[in-house]
């Protein structure tokens, strides 16, 4: 029962649009096909987290003013992230407390922002989608999506509707992976491990495959696979929903042409 | 206490390298998290419970001063005393005098945090006064002169291989020279060398998990009964706590009760809860003589009037590092001072100084599981980031780091710019990760590529193809 | 600064956080009404159950932690009970029992071979015989109150601990236990639920099974401190 067509601003994200623009277009087609109009608007970059979760208020509250701005106009705002959609839904409105003009712009475009997977199921009805994957596949909560934005069921309903594939769960899916924005960074030991972990836990699933529904935590986890030499792929589960998972997983070379 | 917060990334590569600590660490938050699962599904009203504990704290710190007052009033109708002290120094003193008013040569001790604080051993120690830790992973602790690296299982760093080590080292001139290998036996060593230490004691010292405004009762939980013996033998009974463990009733610190187990061990109830009210009465056969309060301030009234008032509801479960996979990666030690995991994170800056303790707050992938399971529900992610906002307009961090952000949202508020220069630099990358699909060094990024590849872009941005109109 | 002015600067730094000087007398009436009045909050529905079921909740979460129990019909059997345990552990018949008149009521000299000290727990103590002021069924916990009748020690340094409670004492959550604790101060000395606090004994015990520690290896081992045992009788029928 998709819902009247409405027009959604497709928030891309910075990751998505620097390293993997296929699940941008994943995330159109999908919201097409749920009856939506999608518009990318011009104006847009990066949600602010980096300057947010460094300490540095004013500069994420400038960044965040600029995307308000940009996505007043829509009907919801939408992004392939749990992490840039919690930041604009959960932070955008405390970030503004107590300001009389901005408090009540954020909290207008909070109330319409979601994270894709779990608007496609629960604002547009989605119950299936068209695609096929061959092979077992494993799934990593990203720690925005789980906490902040309530996504834990919406991934697999639709996953579940994928021809051939098998999800197999994580012992830990709901642990972080170790991203954590500039903490990856900061704390390479630590994050090493956190990281190290979870490429365990998703070898011992026997899957071919690990999705997740954040690039941050796909770079890491793809980043960590590679290094350890695995053959499991990662990849954004928009892309196998949207049947888009035929081009090279992340991480992984260019197919000669 | 000393600090070694200041050389956290130090503290926890050491931590991590650590074969005996690793093995330990994957041991217990496996075995208590799953048991805290299971203790909050048992019971229909966890989360209720959760918002009402949260609540009575919320109106006690609210009044603080009148629960403070009453609390006092009850405490001295039962025959007790109540010694106000601003700082850790003044509680070391009180407690040093109050010992020597007594004549006492050996003080046991049942857990407490707030003696970590005000550093008390090594305090009596100094002046020819033996404190003996009764909690056997303060024992431990004590034996092996560590700290505790967690605050409900101060010895969940060591493997019983490491405490059957340390027992015959130690135990050994006292006449027990075997090397013992099973927990019963080394659980049954520490019993039988601390019992007479319990029946010599001349002052027992308790915490409090809570203090009572209602009766003027401290009340202290253990699964031990060390708490007990060390408070109903000696001739006198301290206890030690910070203003924040006032709660208005019994029914009050009751509700409390409800998640404190439950979100630090998993056990439905602790074994021992003892509520405490004053001396000995008339025609009591035991307990102590005096009863004294040491009610320790230490920071809590500031941070009460602070961003931080929050954190003044913890209840010291431990929930929050049995949750926190950095925690879980580098242990309690590295953290450096008394509290470690999440909490100690928004508590160290605030009580020995965000210079001392910047790395802590960082150390967080804001992953919110702390917050998740905190049965207070504390936002300790939204606190850090309070902590990493002080430390910006401190200037505490390192310049690179402020120069980057500033530079990158300089650049990002400019999209046409942005889109110009990273069109070019993903169009580099794009070409130069082609082949290989990654790279395993990067100039700038070795905080990325150290310990993972770093995935090359597929060679455009999306902006870059959407504005050319390509549609998958 | 400790003492009297470090109790003013330390009211007077909370009153600075909290943005006020001194609360007024309506706003302290308030509150003191809220301490003269306790109200139980929420209190889990588990234990609110019929009296048998509750009983056998209480066994079945006390059991769960460890203690054992059994179930007597009639104060005669208290004291074969008891002997009939110390025999089965291996313990020897030798005990110290609370002082405490409800105890006495039971007939121990139908069991010669008990020897029976009355008094505080001391050194070489092995098992102590005490009642209890009531049990909660919402996690198998046992209440305790020091007193003349009732001295603390004996809940914790002998090694086996056997708790006879007459089942009619079994209630379902704690809070039972701080209202009858409150009745009971009303009923003896005029205080108890006024605020005063006076009701409380020195030391309340809540007890949940027998002692134990995890502190080496997450490993539950008994008897860290306390005792390695705890032992409740249930006693079915008219109290002595």
């Amino acid at each position: 029962m998709p819902a009247a067509p409405r027009r959604v601003g497709l928030f891309v994200t910075c990751l998505v649009d620097l390293f993997r623009p296929t699940v941008g277009f994943a995330a159109a087609a999908l919201l097409e096909r749920a009856g939506c109009e999608v518009v990318v608007p011009a104006a847009q970059v990066c949600c602010g987290q980096p300057a947010y979760n460094s300490g540095d208020r004013a500069d994420a509250k400038a960044i965040a003013r600029d995307v308000i701005a940009a996505f007043e106009p829509f009907d919801a705002t939408v992004a392939p992230s749990g992490s840039c959609a919690g930041m604009l839904k959960r932070h955008y409105p405390s970030l503004f407390a107590g300001d009389a003009a901005w408090e009540p712009r954020a909290r207008a475009l909070a109330e319409r922002t979601f994270e894709l997977v779990s608007f496609l199921v629960d604002e547009c009805g989605m119950e299936e989608v068209d695609a096929r994957r061959e092979g077992r596949v494993t799934y990593h909560d990203s720690c925005s999506s789980l906490r902040e934005m309530g996504v834990r069921a919406q991934p697999r309903r639709l996953l579940a509707s994928v021809d051939g594939l098998k999800l197999e769960e994580l012992s830990a899916p709901d642990v972080c992976c170790g991203f954590g924005g500039t903490f990856c960074v900061k704390y390479p030991d630590i994050s090493g491990r956190m990281v190290a972990d979870k490429a365990r836990d998703i070898a011992a699933t026997g899957a071919g495959t690990v999705l997740a529904a954040d690039m941050g935590c796909l770079l890491n986890i793809a980043g960590r696979l590679s290094r350890e030499g695995s053959a499991v792929e990662a990849r954004h589960v928009a892309e196998v929903l949207a049947g888009m998972d035929d081009r090279p997983a992340i991480g992984r070379p260019a197919r000669a042409r | 206490m000393e600090t070694t917060s200041r050389t956290f990334p130090a503290n926890a590569r050491a931590g991590l390298a650590d074969a005996a600590l690793q093995t330990s660490l994957a041991r217990f938050q496996g075995g208590f998290q799953v048991k805290r699962a299971e203790a909050a599904g048992r019971l229909p009203e966890f989360e209720a419970l959760r918002d009402e504990a949260r609540a009575i704290k919320d109106h006690t710190l609210a009044h603080l001063d009148h629960y403070l007052e009453r609390y006092e009033a009850q405490v001295t109708a039962a025959g007790g005393t109540v010694h106000w002290c601003e700082t850790p120094a003044d509680a070391r003193e009180t407690i040093l005098s109050l010992c020597k008013e007594t004549g006492a040569r050996t003080v046991t001790k049942s857990k407490s945090m707030i003696a970590e604080e005000m550093a008390l051993n090594p305090f009596l120690e100094e002046h020819g006064i033996e404190p003996i830790e009764t909690d056997l992973g303060e024992y431990v602790v004590q034996l092996a002169d560590e700290r505790p690296s967690h605050i409900i299982a101060p010895a969940v760093h060591k493997t019983r291989d490491q405490v059957a080590d340390l027992f015959h080292e130690k135990h050994s001139p006292l006449g027990l020279t075997r090397r013992l290998d099973r927990v019963e036996e080394l659980v049954e060593e520490a019993r039988h060398v601390l019992r007479p230490r319990y029946l010599a004691a001349d002052v027992g010292i308790t915490g409090a998990n809570f203090l009572i405004a209602e009766t003027g009762s401290s009340a202290v939980v253990t699964n031990e009964g060390n708490a007990d013996l060390t408070q109903i033998l000696p001739r006198v009974h301290i206890v030690i706590a910070t203003l924040e463990k006032v709660v208005p009733t019994l029914e009050d610190a009751t509700t409390i009760m409800r998640v404190l187990a439950r979100s630090a061990t998993g056990q439905e109830f602790s074994t021992y809860t003892t509520v405490s009210t004053g001396p000995r009465r008339p025609g009591d056969a035991d307990g102590p003589e005096a009863y004294h309060v040491v009610l320790l301030d230490n920071g809590r009234s500031r941070m009460l009037g602070s961003e931080f008032r929050d954190v003044l509801r913890c209840i010291k479960c431990g929930a929050c590092m049995n949750h926190c996979p950095v925690y879980g990666a580098v242990g309690g030690h590295a953290y450096g001072w008394v509290y470690p995991g999440p909490v100690g994170a928004v508590l160290t800056p605030n009580l020995i100084g965000l210079e001392e303790a910047r790395h802590l707050p960082n150390a967080s992938s804001f992953c919110g599981r702390c917050e998740e399971v905190c049965p207070m529900r504390i936002p300790l992610p939204a606190m850090m980031r309070t902590l990493r906002e002080q430390e910006f307009s401190r200037r505490l961090g390192p310049a690179g780091m402020r120069a980057g952000i500033g530079a990158w949202a300089w650049l990002v508020r400019r999209p046409a710019l942005y889109r110009l220069a990273t069109g070019i630099a993903i169009r580099l990358l794009g070409a130069m990760g082609r082949r290989r699909g990654r790279f395993a060094r990067l100039p700038l990024a070795g905080g990325w590529t150290d310990v993972r590849d770093m995935p090359a872009p597929e060679g455009a941005t999306f902006h870059a193809l959407w504005r050319k109109g390509r549609r998958a | 600064m400790s003492g009297p002015d470090a109790r003013a600067a330390i009211l007077g730094s909370v009153r600075r956080a909290l943005g006020r000087g001194p609360l007024d007398e309506a706003a302290r009436a308030a509150l003191d009404e809220r301490l003269a009045r306790p109200a139980p909050n929420l209190v889990p529905a588990r234990a609110a159950l019929p009296q048998e079921e509750r009983v056998a909740l209480f066994t079945a979460m006390a059991e769960g932690v460890f203690a054992t129990v059994d179930r007597v019909s009639g104060a005669a059997a208290v004291p074969g009970a008891v002997a009939d345990y110390l025999a089965q552990q291996n313990l020897p018949p030798a005990l110290a029992m609370a002082p405490d008149p409800a105890l006495d009521a039971y007939p121990w000299a139908d069991r010669p071979m008990l020897s029976i000290r009355r008094g505080a727990a001391e050194e070489a103590d092995r098992v102590a015989v005490t009642g209890a002021v009531m049990g909660f069924a919402e996690t198998g916990t046992l209440m305790m109150a020091s007193g003349p009748e009732h001295p603390s020690t004996l809940n914790f340094l002998p090694e086996t601990h056997v708790v006879v409670l007459p089942a009619e004492r079994i209630g379902g959550s704690y809070e039972e236990g701080w209202a009858h604790l409150r009745a009971k101060g009303a009923e003896e000395g005029g205080e108890g639920g006024d605020g005063t606090g006076g009701f409380m004994p020195r030391t309340v015990n809540l007890v949940t099974g027998p002692s134990r520690t995890a502190d080496i290896e997450q490993t539950i081992t008994l008897g860290a401190h306390g005792p390695r045992r705890l032992h409740i009788v249930i006693v079915d029928g008219e109290a002595p």
